[in-house]
């Protein structure tokens, strides 16, 4: 069977203004809208379009996080993965926990691929699917474009500083999304009835044989540094002047 | 003391501006003593250029053939073979550094701190989350080696003027061949490149058409400046994707940067709020981009766009 493991995280979401609580100690997520992680949908998309052509037999949706990341796994199902994993965790997961986690998947499910996204909104850690790809031993493409697979190999182009890279990989490989490389869906309501039906199981960082790491301490929380109030100018003469005045040009 | 492996970027031929910036961020960490690593295929130009930073004691150089291409899978476990004597390991955060870094942080078993854009202590750093909306100050417990990317718009670049020993080296690390580079194509120009150019000229989705965001091209050559596009521009296939400025795309600090017909969506304004002198130039008032904006004006740009030139040009 061929198998495509597909890692998804609830975050805030993309449209929310993110604000910092008053005391420092992490944002505000009471009452806050609640979603899949952007670059994680568009996995998920590809997974389903490699099944949809013949490619994959299966696509299983992961997440690790606490019982709330439920809802976002039956998005992912209903979206069309044919089913979840959810491994259960309470307290803060660090990306080396998780390709750990992700590892040990692996190691059990035996994909051809691991798609991730290639970071989180949320942390912007962009860390999860190298950290996998080593601990797996295993080939990373990362900020993926475009993916042309074979039997064996897969074909990837790379968004990089310099323009776009293509790289060939032995499967099987870990390949992390950008966010051209599709269009997301949109889940259908009969679409979310069926994902119900659909099989989640749950397993914890323990059986899987992990200990959570936490070596990284967040000490505290701020918002940015506030740019000053600018002015406005009327016209390209006036903007001209202003830059000369401010010895920009 | 804290000893600092610096992971070079470069081309095979020239160090990339990134390197000296992570140079100056690792300075910034307490009696550090700094050493930039450099493989490659044949490492003599970059290593003798990385030398000359101010603030390096030494240069490592690996010359191996495998290195022709910054390969993560191949460059990552020389780095993890080296990096034993090291309390810090620090690559820039760019796409070479991002996509290496963390490969290099799994096989020593170390954390990863991302884009590090303040040093607060050897174990204590700055970096933004959630799109530079949210700053988190981070400690790592003393004792854990750290592995860090730099976020390259934060620091200025080390200056010229050392002189530092360039060391051959080896490491018996098995490099794996499951991993091939196949082609890049990146449009030749010879515009400043937009990560490290002072002046910056970006478009949105306002221009229209690629057609259209050549226009851009005319206000860049009177500035002298490098050419950059919102998401929205390059999603719409305005502009290739190496322009993107944003959280997904560069983060960047210009001198100057005038936003043309660019809405300012957070997820832009975080790739661009170090820089000197913002320019929003939009027909909508109510533009997000405004309220970053040093100077606002209102108006059509495809009205304002031949102003300008006119005007600079004089």
């Amino acid at each position: 069977m061929k198998r495509i493991l597909v890692g998804v995280k609830r975050v805030i979401d993309f449209n929310v203004r993110v604000r910092v609580k008053p005391d420092g100690s992490g944002v505000i997520t009471d009452g806050v809208k609640m979603s899949l992680n952007p670059f994680d949908e568009i996995a998920l998309e590809e997974a389903l379009r490699i099944r949809e052509r013949g490619a994959a037999d299966e696509v299983v949706a992961v997440t690790i996080g606490p019982s709330d990341c439920q809802q976002q796994l039956r998005t992912a199902l209903a979206m069309g993965a044919d089913r979840a994993l959810h491994v259960v965790q309470d307290g803060a997961v660090e990306p080396f926990t998780a390709a750990q986690a992700f590892a040990a998947l692996a190691a059990k499910e035996q994909p051809v691929l691991v798609i991730l996204g290639k970071q989180a909104i949320d942390d912007d850690n962009n860390q999860t699917g190298q950290m996998l790809a080593a601990l797996w031993q295993r080939p990373q493409a990362t900020f993926a474009s475009k993916i042309e697979l074979t039997d064996s190999t897969a074909r990837v182009t790379r968004e990089v500083d310099a323009g776009l890279e293509t790289l060939e990989v032995d499967l099987p490989a870990v390949v992390t999304t950008d966010l051209r490389l599709n269009e997301p869906r949109y889940v259908k309501l009969p679409d979310i009835m069926k994902a119900k039906k659909k099989p989640l199981d749950s397993v914890t960082l323990a059986d899987l044989g992990i200990t959570a790491s936490s070596r990284v301490k967040v000490l505290r929380t701020e918002p940015p540094a506030q740019r000053q109030k600018g002015i406005m100018v009327k016209d390209a003469a006036e903007l001209v002047a202003a830059l000369r005045k401010r010895g920009a040009i | 003391m804290s000893r600092i492996l610096v992971v070079a970027e470069h081309d095979g031929a020239k160090l990339n501006a990134s390197t000296a910036k992570c140079v100056s961020c690792a300075r910034a960490v307490p009696d550090a003593e700094i050493t930039v690593l450099v493989l490659a295929a044949d490492g003599a130009a970059v290593a003798a250029e990385a030398a000359r930073i101010a603030g390096v004691a030494k240069v490592l150089r690996v010359d191996r053939a495998e290195n022709a291409h910054a390969l993560a899978a191949v460059l990552a476990p020389q780095v993890a073979a080296l990096a034993a004597p090291y309390s810090h390991v620090f690559g820039p955060s760019t796409t070479f550094g991002k996509d290496l870094m963390p490969r290099v942080a799994a096989l020593i078993g170390a954390p990863q701190l991302s884009d590090i854009m303040a040093v607060e202590g050897a174990n204590r750093f700055r970096r933004p989350t959630y799109a530079g909306n949210a700053i988190v100050t981070v400690e790592v417990e003393a004792g854990v080696k750290i592995v860090a990317t730099v976020r390259t718009a934060s620091f200025e670049a080390a200056p010229a003027g050392g002189s530092a020993a360039v060391e051959a080296a080896t490491t018996d690390a098995a490099l794996p061949t499951h991993t091939r580079f196949v082609s890049v194509s990146a449009a030749r120009s010879d515009r400043p490149d937009l990560q490290g150019a002072a002046r910056v000229v970006s478009g949105g989705r306002a221009l229209g058409s690629a057609e259209n965001f050549k226009l851009l091209y005319g206000l860049a050559d009177r500035l002298g400046a490098a050419v950059g596009a919102s998401r929205a521009a390059v999603d719409a296939g305005y502009a290739p994707n190496e322009l993107q400025v944003g959280q997904t795309g560069k983060i960047i600090a210009p001198e100057l940067y005038i936003a043309l017909g660019i809405s300012g969506a957070i997820q832009h304004l975080t790739g661009i709020k170090d820089a000197r002198t913002i320019v929003a130039i939009n027909k909508d008032s109510e533009a997000p981009i405004f309220e970053v904006a040093d100077i606002g004006l209102v108006g059509d740009l495809f009205t304002i766009l031949p102003e300008l030139e006119k005007l600079l040009g004089a």
